[in-house]
């Protein structure tokens, strides 16, 4: 039954915070994937709010 | 909980994002009296429309210098003047209610956009500064005939 | 993983998601007249109304459809991440709730093509349907408790016996997802049987329409989240699996569903900005509300971004997106759920816009707000579901998807984002030129504005038709599905990375959790709705169709 329990397995990998900081994997590509993703919003919103405001 | 030291400087940057957004919309809104339509709660017995203050009357009325309040009535499937006029930057402060169920009050290309419910009063100003013809349709599904529910204001 | 999934559990999971899809068939047909009626391409024979038909594609899609392939999908993972079957109690439970639902849906579509209720899925008071109308809804919400009821218990008695354990995280999201919804349809429910019920039989001569059209967006917004959980599901718990990799962060993913849980329901003015009756401060604050519930989501994309990019290099990827091109895109199980994650980009980029409070005005129901929940819910979840099916009716019928279906699956999802494209893209536009969402052909007697809004509506139509293309593509591959080759298909259930750290039991205090979310609500909510008892006139009803 473990195998379809995954989550029941972490207990035995824990790790402590100082191993997790030192261990953490390198996502550089999801951090600048995710800051486009931002800036898709803040120009989309700022789009609105510039008609908004001609409108007014 | 372990967070990603890149998730978390994600999260500080998309969090500040959305303060700096809240904080815009509150200036402009508060500060700079942009709010929402229908600030001011006011309401009507909504069998009543027509024979209740102001709206037993409704038309435009000057209240000041190119200053017009303009009180109507949405129905199924009209508003109450059919058509207004008003000279090229005129404000007019709109008074508008429901004579039977909700419809809505947009002037195209325009901020002016707002619900329309029988019992309540709705309010908005707008300032009309270029000259033209401007379309008050009904942006809220009212019944059959909701998609002939117009009128225009004249602005010359 | 050879665990082939309960028999007796595959029909009721199977019944659901066949009656989605029946559903959303139904739905597609009237969005699809709905299109070329309000380019002018058609008129429709005589006794048709346009609002008729948009009532029940409204109905269809956005609550048959959804509620019926999210109540399967749900009991699916249940019942295999808590103990491989279903109790007996459970079952039962699950098929009372799908026969109380299934009554509902038959009952509200004959009313609403008798006509008789041609009041769209909204239903905003004064205008009066037939009594029947709002029963149908009243068993739809019944029937959606009952099938929660049993999802809650079987998770109970799994811990009960699992003393100490973390849940599976599937099972986990599922009880978040469902807890959403029996707290947010309170609202409509006692809108419906308190309010509506009595005043549509005459038992009662008037109704409360602000308090009405709160209690609706009580439950209207976070109905939306209830839509979006369970593709979230898929994303953060079931596409690690398929692509090869694993959950970034189990404990991460279970926050992010208590903050939906927490932020979700406490909003509903956001849909109410432009309304009179409620004070401004409220409506701020509702704003400050919604705009949490943003966070969440941004957990999620980093998240999804981290779980493609791990995998991509532990496959040998380099530079800054090496890991894309590994991603596997050939595999229709997980190319439909990723153009859905890739479209709720531009859809939450709208949401946000809608929610920021005067801005509102810009495109309060006009196009561009229906342009946006076709984002969401129609492409977002819709292909995530779609993905779904891909795998879980071959899962259930011990059948396999042959490489066949699998390429009419990525035909299917590039048909239903170019449809998107064109319909989504142009209710955008032609809404921010104030183009009314909910209207049938009409040009306003010629007046230039509404004039210049023709060429948008037969992009929607053209849009309209390849969509409805795609959903013809779909009922081939489901059709195909039940009658595919046998064979093990596996229930792709992600793990969690090597390492990470233990999930706080914090987590599970639901005590807590709920509590909090009550809390917020009365925050929210108290004060105005005291002022909507105090100060609102009443209206009687109407039939304006």
């Amino acid at each position: 039954m473990a195998e379809i329990r995954p989550q029941a397995k972490q207990k035995s990998g824990a790790l402590t915070k100082a191993e997790l900081d030192k261990k953490e994997p390198g996502l550089s590509g999801t951090f600048v994937s995710v800051l486009i993703l931002g800036a898709f919003i803040a120009i989309s919103w700022i789009g609105v709010f510039v008609l908004f405001i001609a409108r007014n | 909980m372990h967070v990603h030291r890149l998730e978390k400087i994600w999260l500080s940057i998309g969090i500040s994002m959305l303060a700096i957004f809240l904080v815009v919309i509150a200036a402009t809104a508060f500060g700079m009296g942009m709010s929402p339509p229908s600030e001011h709660h006011h309401t009507i017995d909504p069998t009543q429309v027509t024979t209740t203050a102001p709206f037993d009357d409704p038309g435009l009325k000057q209240t000041g210098d190119n200053r017009y309040e303009a009180v109507m009535i949405a129905y199924a499937f009209g508003y109450e003047p059919q058509t207004l006029e008003v000279p090229v930057g005129a404000t007019i402060d709109f008074t508008v209610t429901s004579s039977d169920v909700v419809h809505g009050f947009e002037i195209v290309g325009t901020n002016v956009n707002m619900m329309i419910e029988p019992g309540e009063v709705s309010h908005i100003s707008h300032k009309f500064d270029k000259p033209g013809v401007y379309l008050v349709l009904c942006n809220e599904y009212c019944g059959t005939g909701h998609e002939y529910m117009k009128t225009t204001i004249v602005v010359k | 993983m050879k665990q082939p999934f309960d028999r007796r559990d595959g029909k009721l999971v199977l019944a659901h998601i066949l009656f989605a899809f029946v559903a959303l068939l139904l739905g597609g047909v009237a969005g699809m007249l709905q299109g070329t009626v309000r380019s002018g391409m058609i008129t429709l024979p005589a006794n048709i109304g346009y609002y008729e038909l948009l009532t029940a594609h409204g109905v269809l899609m956005a609550l048959i459809f959804t509620t019926y392939f999210i109540i399967g999908f749900l009991y699916s993972g249940v019942s295999h991440t808590l103990g491989g079957k279903l109790l007996p109690g459970v079952r039962k439970l699950a098929w009372i709730g799908y026969a109380t639902m299934s009554i509902g849906t038959v009952i509200g579509v004959i009313v609403i093509l008798l006509g008789k209720a041609s009041v769209l899925y909204t239903f905003y008071a004064p205008m009066k349907a037939s009594p029947w109308f709002y029963i149908a809804l009243a068993l739809v919400v019944i029937g959606s408790w009952l099938s929660g009821f049993g999802i809650f218990r079987q998770y109970m008695v799994w811990r009960k016996a699992n003393k100490g354990k973390v849940s599976p995280l599937f099972a986990y999201m599922s009880v978040v997802t469902m807890l959403l919804w029996q707290i947010a349809t309170i609202g409509v429910a006692v809108e419906v049987v308190v309010q509506l019920i009595p005043w549509s039989f005459g038992w009662v001569d008037t109704v409360n329409v602000v308090l009405s059209r709160t209690l609706f967006w009580y439950f209207g917004h976070p109905l939306v989240y209830f839509w979006l959980l369970p593709a979230y599901i898929c994303w953060y718990v079931i596409i690690p699996k398929i692509i090869g990799g694993k959950i970034f962060s189990d404990s991460l993913a279970r926050m992010s569903f208590i903050l939906f849980l927490l932020f979700s329901i406490p909003v509903g003015f956001h849909h109410q900005l432009m309304e009179p009756g409620i004070s401004g401060f409220w409506k701020y604050t509702q704003v400050v509300l919604t705009f949490m519930v943003i966070i969440p989501s941004l957990m999620t994309a980093f998240s999804l971004f981290a779980t493609f990019e791990l995998y991509g290099r532990s496959k040998g990827a380099k530079g800054l997106f090496g890991w894309f091109r590994m991603l596997p895109w050939k595999d229709a199980r997980f190319f439909a759920p990723f153009m859905g994650m890739l479209v709720f980009i531009p859809a939450g980029a709208g949401g946000i816009i809608n929610a920021s409070n005067q801005m509102n005005a810009v495109v309060h129901n006009t196009l561009w707000v229906t342009g946006h929940f076709h984002l969401t819910v129609a492409t977002s979840v819709a292909l995530t579901f779609f993905g779904i099916t891909y795998w879980l009716i071959p899962h259930i019928t011990g059948r396999v998807l042959t490489a066949r279906m699998n390429r009419l699956g990525i035909v299917q999802t590039i048909c239903w984002c170019i449809g998107m494209f064109f319909m989504s893209g142009s209710m955008h536009t032609v809404g921010l030129l104030g183009d009314p969402r909910r209207t049938a052909y009409t040009t306003y007697d010629d007046h230039p504005d509404a004039i210049l809004w023709m060429p948008y509506h037969v992009a929607m139509a053209v849009g309209g038709m390849i969509l409805f293309i795609g959903l013809l593509i779909l009922a081939y591959i489901v059709y195909s599905l039940m009658r595919a080759p046998k064979g093990e298909t596996e229930y792709p259930i992600g793990e969690t990375a090597e390492g990470a750290e233990e999930t706080p039991r914090y987590l599970e205090r639901w005590g807590l959790w709920v509590g909090i979310a009550v809390v917020l609500i009365l925050f929210a909510y108290t004060l105005p709705v005291i002022d909507m008892f105090q100060t609102t006139v009443t209206s009687p009803g109407y039939v304006t169709w």
